[in-house]
């Protein structure tokens, strides 16, 4: 018990525990649609293009996630707009914003700040969680969650049969935007615990490691969410003792629980 | 883009309308210069099943989409039992083509027949127990009770498309337009469906079929629309399927005394 309470003592680092704890929520609720509906790229790619967003809101001494909510924003509409007329795949858009805003971001990065405040926002702080960045991701928590549990059944149609959907009348593309606002919203917060490299395999992992083993949506969305708190818990505490960063940490541990579900799906298929 | 869909319908059907009707249907999408229907105009009425027959690239499922309303009309109008289609999707449902669904998706047999009560439904409301019968009822239809707990994309290709009939069963629609139904199904499915139509039309609802599969025509339709950006020929399947329409349409003649569905 001793083990586990000591490192609480510290304030910051129960914020640290929390706020990490509440972004693998978001991020792990997510996954399943991210993994399933083929939105890792774009995940990857709003967490890194929010950089510009999350400079200026440094420059100004307002709170990041305002800065980088905004840049993410932006980043939705650009490629919307690049990707709409056709012309263009949705992956070459979302290839060519990326680059451009990551690039942007980085060179003013660089006018602006040390290379520590770089590394904390390339793979993340979270020492540095603030009862203020508390408060915003509980509301970003909840709105992802009820987001999630009121448009459940209009998610599931438009992601297995959008022709289906548009003929009820429910616009597949309403629910692209809104997955998409509950993604920028979740991205944007998860920066601050694992940073913006490593945002993505938050968002991909546990989706990708519950599918192996269950091909139910509800139980991979449930289990999506035990394997991230564990990996989180983990993470945190082998940071603590082992003096390691805790962003690569819990990702690592995410990634031993994914290779462990691959072994439990090859065992059980070799079994059958 | 519509923020609402489903929930109740409040326009009741016209009496003695049309299930659905045409008139003078020209359509061009953007991205191209060329029309992909031209002057269709068509009248089909309850207790129809109508087979839409045409080469490809004939606008057989561009017509499916704009009696939806799922693409924007560029000339005429399209009316369901009397009213444009948008203003009340209960009344129209679709099996939509094979390769528009996601196959993979984790998602239950029982769940995506439960996806044709959506429209009744709308958004946040949760099914209710009339919805619950519905879907037994029509996996009981199809005859894949047993299979409901499983993930479709373990299915194969005729199972698949029962599921997809059985939605529209559930979604409880008096026009039902299936866009390629036949291909990847084995012989029961296919004799399942037809039974399940014919049964379906008995009872005054309208069936519009589109298909490659010419050797079905004249068993399984009572009426057979020959599309090749315009109407070529309409009318009973074995007046419709003539060598000359055959030729025009797919552009090769048969030999004299070849007949499509005795041969």
């Amino acid at each position: 018990m001793e083990f586990l309470i000591e490192p609480l003592r510290y304030s910051f680092m129960l914020r640290g525990l929390g706020g990490g704890l509440l972004t693998a929520l978001a991020c792990a609720a997510l996954s399943a649609f991210v993994v399933w509906r083929g939105m890792s790229f774009m995940g990857d790619a709003l967490a890194h293009s929010v950089l510009p967003g999350i400079v200026v809101a440094y420059m100004l001494g307002v709170s990041l996630f305002w800065g980088a909510l905004g840049a993410a924003i932006l980043v939705v509409i650009g490629i919307g707009l690049i990707s709409r007329r056709g012309q263009l795949g949705e992956d070459a858009a979302i290839g060519v914003v990326f680059a451009g805003f990551f690039a942007l971001g980085i060179l003013m990065l660089s006018k602006v700040a040390t290379f520590s405040d770089l590394s904390h926002i390339l793979f993340g702080n979270i020492l540095g969680v603030s009862s203020g960045d508390l408060v915003i991701m509980t509301v970003v928590v909840v709105i992802v969650l009820t987001g999630i549990i009121l448009s459940y059944k209009e998610i599931l149609t438009a992601s297995f049969d959008p022709a289906h959907a548009s003929a009820i009348g429910l616009s597949p593309g309403l629910v692209r935007y809104l997955i998409l606002t509950m993604l920028a919203l979740t991205t944007v917060v998860a920066i601050q615990t694992v940073g913006v490299v490593l945002v993505l395999a938050l968002l991909v992992t546990p989706g990708a490691a519950a599918s192996l083993v269950s091909r139910r949506l509800g139980r991979i969305i449930i289990l999506s969410v035990i394997m991230s708190i564990v990996a989180t818990i983990v993470g945190f505490y082998a940071s603590y003792y082992a003096d390691v960063a805790s962003g690569p940490a819990i990702v690592l541990t995410l990634t031993v629980m994914f290779v462990l579900c691959g072994l439990y799906s090859l065992v059980r298929k070799v079994r059958q | 883009m519509r923020l609402h869909y489903g929930g109740q319908c409040h326009l009741p059907a016209r009496e003695g309308a049309a299930a659905l009707q045409l008139n003078n249907v020209s359509h061009r999408y953007a991205s191209t210069s060329e029309d992909v229907l031209r002057g269709v105009s068509l009248t089909v009425s309850p207790g129809e099943r109508v087979a839409l027959v045409g080469p490809n690239g004939a606008g057989k499922s561009t017509l499916l989409k704009l009696i939806l309303g799922m693409e924007h009309l560029s000339r005429g109008t399209i009316d369901v039992f009397g009213r444009p289609a948008t203003h009340c999707l209960h009344r129209v449902a679709i099996v939509p083509q094979r390769s528009t669904v996601d196959w993979r998706f984790p998602i239950t047999v029982r769940q995506v027949v439960m996806m044709g009560r959506y429209v009744h439904l709308g958004w946040f409301k949760r099914p209710k127990p009339a919805d619950f019968e519905a879907v037994g009822a029509a996996l009981d239809t199809m005859d894949i009770t047993e299979l409901a707990d499983r993930q479709v994309g373990e299915l194969s290709g005729g199972q698949q498309q029962r599921v997809m009939l059985a939605r529209t069963l559930a979604h409880d629609a008096d026009l039902m337009l299936l866009d390629e139904p036949l291909n990847h199904v084995d012989i029961t499915t296919q004799e399942l469906i037809f039974h399940t139509l014919e049964r379906i039309t008995a009872m005054g609802k309208a069936v519009i079929v589109s298909t490659h599969d010419l050797g079905v025509l004249t068993v399984h339709f009572t009426r057979a629309l020959f599309l090749d950006k315009r109407i070529i020929a309409d009318g009973s399947p074995k007046e419709v399927l003539t060598p000359e329409t055959i030729a025009e349409a797919y552009g090769f003649e048969f030999h004299k005394d070849y007949h499509p569905w005795n041969s």
